[in-house]
């Protein structure tokens, strides 16, 4: 770090530093006061009158006597029943995971031990249902799902999101397992394993920093999808997304979008604690799939 | 690894592409290839004291039964494609024989909802992968030069625009560009305009969704560029310098060499996750001034009569784009992987 090559110029590192500044700002400011903003009514939030309402919050005490109101919090969570779609969210985001994570670490392993042409066609093949947008799959999905009565399950979500899933996974369970030698593994065959035997005795106990990491994309997926959820559930069993989306359109009475505002921030707590505890894989899980380029 | 043992480990990760990709990308091509079926009309004869009446009424019964039976509709070939809501072969040409002057072509164009959703989504993809590269690089550059014990906070910070949810993060940013929220009233402010709204305004809700589309992409691009550059060859950069190499230049022939592989990657996964670019038309409630592919597809699927053929054929339209979008990347991976 000492090296002169790296030491900076006075004016250039005031620069850098105030546009490191700038950007913290417009990457954390809008959290800030959308929390803030959160637990006050909405007169103050959304105020004609002054913006400077939002932080002093005089509607908030004329309405509610205090400075701070959880009236946000109780409609959405009591009120509109936001806790039925976070437990919704909760069961899709669990099983696809896990199910996701199954599938994904087998056929990663296979991917990255096969040097046959039609591995590569499969990572390939994978690459271009990527770049799909979801939403063109779901109208491929709906007449199906009504036809054989599965829509407006959860378990056809799980199962869909599952699949959507797959070929962002396999790219980042192959390239994770490129990186575990393959001497390895073929020690283990040459003193008598067959390849089962041998991912279970000994690539298991050392894939677990790639499943991890793997399985927090998976999580992000599932949990930040709107165009599944929204267009494969019903009302009565709607996950978290699109039970926000559904608060804009029919909570256009006074106050009531401060429920969607609460409804937000409720939705934001779980990221914010993810990325608080598991920094370090989502940063190597951005960049395991650009170090082979 | 042998054929058998591959195909077991691959088997259940491919059974559930091949049945949710694969086969519903065919099922979206035939169903854009079918349209429902027309109401059944009668003709029934009134006859009353003043003569007989032919009187036209659709029969419901009639109509739902036909259309239980065949769910999928009547075979219509290409129609789907060429009516108005996609291709608008007919109005198309007659929009360019009618109208005086490129402007006058475009702005009937621009009225075709197919030619509105991709003339935006192409734009949206155009402005916002180069600025987000760009901006992410910066941010990386001056994360590397900050004090290492800040770093830590410093990429929690940046990853938040990134990991949040698409549609939360762009209400979040709608709420405070509204025309009561605190930026709304800024801008007003800053225009001295007080009527200034990006709820009514289409350029001030483009620029607000591209804004969107570089705040919640940035930090992607900034993580992989700033792991790339604590790879940078010290040595090479120290030599350069000894050699005479001033800032800029060991800026423009060390470090973008190096980062220039990291450059093509963020460029291509920016590129399929900016053409898909939906949920922040949700939320800035941005349909009467802005329409992507993926909306298009969307409001098609969820209005009260689902034009589940409509959004077929919107579908198959939009992979042969991304196909097109990507073909150069496919076929340099396909020589690359030849020469190999």
């Amino acid at each position: 770090m000492s090296s002169k090559a790296q030491a900076l110029p006075s004016g250039l590192k005031f620069f850098l530093t105030s546009f490191l500044v700038f950007w913290v700002i417009i990457a954390a400011f809008p959290f800030v006061w959308t929390l803030w903003g959160s637990f006050k009514v909405e007169g103050d939030f959304f105020s004609k009158a002054n913006w400077a309402f939002a932080l002093s919050g005089q509607m908030t005490e004329a309405e509610t006597g205090a400075a701070f109101t959880g009236q946000g919090y109780e409609g959405a969570w009591v009120q509109e029943e936001f806790w039925r779609a976070v437990m919704n969210t909760s069961i899709v985001c669990f099983f696809t995971v896990a199910i996701s994570l199954t599938l994904s670490t087998l056929a990663g392993y296979a991917l990255s031990r096969s040097t046959f042409n039609y591995a590569f066609f499969l990572l390939i093949a994978a690459l271009m249902f990527r770049a799909m947008p979801p939403i063109t799959l779901v109208s491929g999905y709906l007449l199906p799902f009504y036809e054989w009565n599965l829509w407006g399950r959860l378990s056809t979500t799980i199962v869909v999101l599952v699949a959507i899933n797959q070929p962002f996974s396999l790219w980042m369970m192959t390239s994770f397992f490129r990186n575990i030698p393959k001497d390895l593994d073929e020690s283990a065959m040459v003193d008598g394993c067959n390849r089962f035997q041998a991912f279970r005795h000994v690539i298991l106990p050392v894939m677990w920093p790639g499943v991890i990491t793997t399985g927090l994309f998976s999580f992000l997926l599932a949990y930040n999808d709107f165009p599944v959820a929204a267009m494969l559930l019903d009302q009565e069993n709607q996950t978290m997304i699109p039970k926000i989306a559904s608060f804009l359109g029919t909570t256009q009475t006074k106050g009531n979008v401060m429920f969607a505002v609460a409804a937000v921030v409720s939705a934001t707590a779980p990221l914010f604690v993810l990325i608080l505890f598991f920094q370090r894989q989502i940063v190597s899980g951005l960049t395991a799939g650009a170090v082979k380029g | 690894m042998k054929h058998s043992t591959f195909f077991t480990f691959v088997f259940p990760s491919l059974l559930a592409m091949t049945l949710l990709i694969v086969l519903p990308v065919a099922s979206v091509v035939t169903q854009s290839l079918y349209a429902q079926h027309e109401q059944v009309i009668e003709t029934v004869q009134n006859c009353g004291p003043f003569g007989c009446s032919d009187e036209v009424s659709v029969n419901q019964e009639a109509t739902k039964a036909l259309r239980d039976a065949e769910p999928l509709g009547r075979f219509v070939g290409l129609d789907n494609y060429l009516n108005r809501g996609h291709l608008a072969a007919g109005e198309v040409a007659e929009a360019w024989r009618a109208s005086d002057g490129i402007g006058d072509f475009w702005n009937k164009l621009m009225n075709l909802p197919f030619y509105s959703a991709i003339i935006f989504t192409i734009t949206f993809t155009l402005i916002v992968t180069p600025l987000t590269i760009i901006l992410g690089f910066a941010i990386a550059v001056a994360v590397n030069s900050a004090n290492r014990t800040i770093r830590g906070p410093l990429i929690f910070v940046s990853l938040l625009p990134f990991i949040i949810t698409p549609l939360v993060g762009s209400l979040v940013l709608f709420w405070m560009v509204d025309a009561r929220g605190v930026l709304g009233q800024a801008l007003q402010w800053l225009t001295a305009n007080p009527d200034l709204s990006v709820k009514a305004s289409t350029p001030l809700m483009w620029a607000m969704l591209m804004v969107y589309g570089i705040w919640h992409a940035a930090p992607f691009a900034f993580v992989v560029f700033y792991a790339g550059l604590q790879t940078v060859n010290q040595d090479t950069n120290e030599a350069a310098m000894i050699d005479g190499a001033n800032r800029w230049q060991r800026v423009r022939y060390v470090t973008i060499p190096h980062i220039m592989p990291l450059v093509t990657f963020v460029t291509l996964i920016q590129l399929m996750d900016n053409f898909r670019v939906f949920e922040p038309l949700v939320s800035f409630n941005a349909a009467a001034h802005a329409q992507s592919l993926s909306y298009y597809i969307y409001s098609d699927l969820g209005g009260e009569t689902r034009l589940l053929n409509s959004a077929a054929a919107t579908s198959v339209l939009t992979i042969i784009c991304i196909g097109i979008l990507l073909s150069p990347v496919l076929v340099r991976t396909w020589r690359d992987f030849k020469g190999a």
